[in-house]
């Protein structure tokens, strides 16, 4: 039996071909888990195709708080016959290998059980219902209640009509003679504890808490070109923009799309757009835009594997420099890369609100991983934060300036249309009133008047969080979703000599980084990229060079296994 | 209204003399003041060339933007503030050449805003190239043995893409000039105007003399409702009509057909997100989805 299994965290793989029905199978699980009273937390990794391939999505169910991604497969729910050949080296003596007896009839292994799920599923009116005999089952296992299970089917195929729900409940119901059955066999011996109060908890997406952001940082305008992993987001806004008072166009590239976001934006709309690397790599010239014509921008990127197309589907942290450096000439910005819902959604009101005050583009850096992650927590928008937009826009007089040069550089934002002024902004060098001009003196006053603000945005930069003991000999650095395995490989090592300074803003860096970096004797960097590009930053900005950098590259999130394994490493070293 | 009115007082003008900007200019601020366009709820967008010039000369709300993309702020502006009357002024580079694919689709997207290309087939401010309206057999010092692409033409292409108003006309005819602004300005939804433009610096073929030899006026009789006649029309090169060739006045434009004014009427920048709406909605992660 698996040691995992009697334990307190059970991690579950569902791995099958792309249009199989894998999303459905997790819609419904992690749904059933939550209200069965268990932590949840999934993560899924796909091929860029619709059809075929192999995809697969962990389910983790736990007595504790989770929030990442491990490599540890307990069970593993095998719905196509490529799926034990994918998943290979992640497969361990411990785990129990469940699918349908016709699909792995040439798989010839002990671990693997066979259960006849489409012949179940053929009697009750189609193979469309092995999935859901499949979740039934695991639901049972997991010692769920059958009326959760069938209130989770219930609001999932409801609107499918009366026949189909009927059929899925069969389903559910047939899973869980199944898993019955496995329980009697006496191979799974499931003890995680419950809690009611997870019943009543949120249960998240990473996109739609980025979603949540944005409509609490006020956007009213978003225009986008489709593209992995930011479609979700464009979607989000698309499906919320009547109730929220939002215009979402699907621009024809991503050029047009943030060139309509700065002139939404311009005429008083806070502006949205969402890309990943090669579709921001078009958007830079614009980046350039924002910062000559101080016009307030947020840009969602979702990061993927490059150089170019690279891995559509898959997470990266690869374009950080990208981000930093874009866009013709020097101009200021911030960088926001959260990495837990709380974060996301705090940082994205707030990158709204940092573009506002300082009239810049600003950057919220994410990735493929935390943008299709779930998992539970209590409450996101807490009675004791009062979400509060600032307001940026002026009413204009007849002797308005657009660009009048003042101490902090951040000259009152008139808008057209708003007061009597008239607003005036170019992409050229300019004057107070926004006219195109080749004085040089001026010219200078202009670049110091634009970088002046970054003095403010430094001021304004969210501080890294450190978690752990204070008195660390190791110091972790990590920045966005890699703050999920991380804090998990901690709370595992239970180590009082290591500690995580997590950045939830990279750019600007925080001014007191070195001070951390110092006081440790080691300092280990895990980022999601070849370069150590946050690592060069750091160096870059403090002349401190982190001594180990963890970089993974394969287009795959770090694991919580991993993380430990480097720390256990360093630690020896120490 | 006096046209005096939208002057730039010390206004810098790069142009050269005798450039066909400079009655394009005179012309729009005339049709402006016809029109009684309050300056105070005017946004001239633009790219970049010579043309892209044009708004620092006429005073007014001013978004001077990057090379070619002048189209889709125009749109946006329009959209999150209807009160606007939002004109883009372009070149042929500008808006024939690296904002091509804008073009294309702020034509599908029909927003209520003007475009007006100031088309003199030659690139102005990098000094001599050949534009996409460029004639064929033309010498630069990029196409040395003469040009050889075939010439763009801007007006068959909105009227492929049922463009919602395609007209020409011709910097050295200021009254029909006029005349046409004024309409694509009334205009509701998208007005393309293409204008024939002397640049007497770098193209010495097609000159004012060449224009007026080479031009002439659609019938009054012409139906710019007429799609494929409209289309036979901005064909012809022989010589080339002047005035409206078409027009589609069943075409939504793009702010009609957008939700947030279904219920209300007032420009974006006045609403405010309930932050009790996002509450709401975040907390109906707490049942069965």
């Amino acid at each position: 039996m698996s040691e995992f299994l009697s334990g307190e965290d059970v991690s579950i793989v569902l791995c099958g071909e792309a249009g199989q029905g894998i999303q459905t199978v997790e819609a419904i699980l992690v749904q059933a888990v939550k209200l069965g009273g268990y932590n949840v937390f999934s993560s899924k990794e796909y091929m860029s195709r619709v059809r075929g391939g192999e995809n697969s999505t962990q389910i983790r169910v736990s007595s504790k708080r989770i929030n990442a991604y491990v490599d540890r497969i307990d069970i593993l729910i095998a719905i196509s016959k490529g799926a034990i050949n994918h998943l290979k080296e992640r497969i361990s003596e411990n785990t129990i290998i469940i699918g349908d007896e016709e699909t792995l009839k040439d798989v010839v292994r002990p671990d693997v059980i066979k259960i006849p799920f489409l012949k179940i599923a053929k009697s009750i009116g189609g193979p469309i219902y092995a999935n859901i005999i499949a979740a039934g089952a695991l639901s049972r296992v997991l010692n769920i209640d059958k009326e959760i299970f069938d209130e989770c089917i219930t609001a999932m195929f409801l609107r499918k009509g009366e026949k189909i729900l009927k059929g899925d409940l069969e389903a559910g119901a047939e899973g869980y003679k199944i898993g019955d059955d496995l329980l009697k066999s006496g191979k799974f011996k499931i003890e995680i504890q419950k809690d009611p109060e997870i019943r009543n908890e949120l249960l998240l997406n990473g996109i739609d808490v980025f979603g949540y952001g944005c409509l609490a940082g006020g956007v009213k305008f978003m225009s986008s070109y489709p593209m992995t992993p930011t479609t979700s987001l464009q979607v989000f806004i698309a499906r919320h923009s009547k109730d929220f008072d939002i215009i979402f166009e699907q621009a024809e590239d991503e050029i047009a799309a943030i060139n309509m976001g700065l002139g939404a934006s311009y005429a008083g709309a806070r502006a949205l757009t969402a890309t990943s690397g090669s579709g921001f790599a078009l958007m830079t010239e614009a980046v350039g835009l924002s910062g000559m014509i101080e016009t307030p921008i947020v840009i969602y990127i979702g990061q993927r594997p490059g150089p170019a197309v690279g891995l559509p589907t898959r997470t990266a942290q690869e374009d950080l420099n990208l981000v930093l450096y874009s866009g013709p000439g020097e101009t200021p910005r911030a960088i926001f890369a959260p990495g837990n819902f709380e974060d996301a959604f705090y940082m994205t009101q707030r990158a709204f609100n940092i573009a506002d005050k300082y009239q810049i583009p600003v950057f919220i850096l994410s990735d493929q991983y935390m943008a299709d992650i779930y998992y539970n927590i209590p409450y996101l928008m807490t009675k004791e934060v009062k979400i509060e937009n600032f307001e940026s826009i002026v009413k204009t007089d007849e002797k308005y300036r657009r660009f009048e040069i003042i101490e902090d550089g951040i000259s009152p934002r008139g808008i057209p249309g708003f007061g009597d002024g008239l607003v005036v902004v170019d992409s050229d060098e300019h004057d107070e009133e926004g006219h195109i001009t080749e004085d040089l003196n001026l010219r200078t006053k202009m670049v110091e008047k634009r970088l002046k603000k970054l003095e403010g945005i430094k001021k304004d930069v969210v501080p890294p969080e450190l978690i752990g003991p204070l008195d660390y000999k190791i110091l972790v650095i990590g920045w966005g979703s890699t703050y999920g395995p991380i804090k998990e490989a901690l709370d595992k090592l239970k180590s009082n000599e290591i500690a995580f300074l997590y950045f939830k803003q990279v750019y600007p860096l925080y001014e007191n980084t070195l001070n951390y970096l110092e006081n440790a004797q080691k300092t280990i960097i895990f980022e999601n990229n070849a370069n150590s590009q946050f690592g060069n930053l750091i160096k870059l900005e403090t002349g401190f060079e982190v001594h180990k950098k963890a970089l993974k590259y394969n287009g795959m999130p770090f694991s919580v296994e991993e993380v430990m394994e480097r720390l256990k490493n360093i630690w020896e070293e120490l | 209204m006096d046209p005096e009115i939208f002057d730039v007082e010390g206004a810098d003008v790069a142009w050269c003399p005798g450039c066909g900007d400079f009655p394009i200019l005179r012309t729009l601020k005339a049709a402006l003041a016809e029109l009684e366009i309050d300056q105070k709820k005017l946004v001239l967008a633009s790219g970049i060339g010579q043309a892209g010039k044009l708004p620092h000369y006429l005073k007014s709300h001013t978004y001077n933007s990057l090379h070619g993309r002048a189209l889709s702020p125009a749109a946006a502006i329009k959209a999150v503030n209807r009160e606007l009357t939002v004109i883009v002024t372009s070149g042929d580079g500008d808006m024939y050449g690296e904002g091509g694919n804008h073009l294309m689709h702020t034509i599908r997207r029909n927003p209520d805003i003007t475009g007006i290309v100031h088309n003199n087939m030659v690139y102005g401010l990098t000094k001599g190239q050949a534009s996409p309206t460029s004639q064929l057999e033309m010498k630069t010092p990029l196409q040395v043995e003469g040009v050889s692409l075939e010439p763009f033409n801007p007006l068959a292409v909105a009227i492929a893409l049922d463009a919602s108003f395609v007209a020409r006309t011709f910097a050295g005819d200021v009254e029909h000039m006029k005349e046409v602004f004024k309409e694509a300005i009334k205009h509701k939804g998208f007005a393309l105007v293409d204008v024939f433009q002397p640049c007497p610096t770098f193209n010495k073929t097609n000159t004012y003399r060449w224009f007026k030899d080479n031009t002439y006026k659609l019938e009054d009789s012409h139906n710019v409702y007429d799609r494929n006649e409209s289309f036979k029309r901005a064909i012809e090169t022989e010589k080339y009509p002047l005035g409206i060739f078409y027009k589609n006045e069943n075409r939504l434009t793009f702010e009609e057909t957008l939700s947030v004014y279904s219920e209300e009427s007032s420009p974006l920048f006045e609403r405010k997100t309930d932050i009790s709406k996002v509450k709401d909605l975040i907390e109906l992660k707490r049942s069965v989805q």
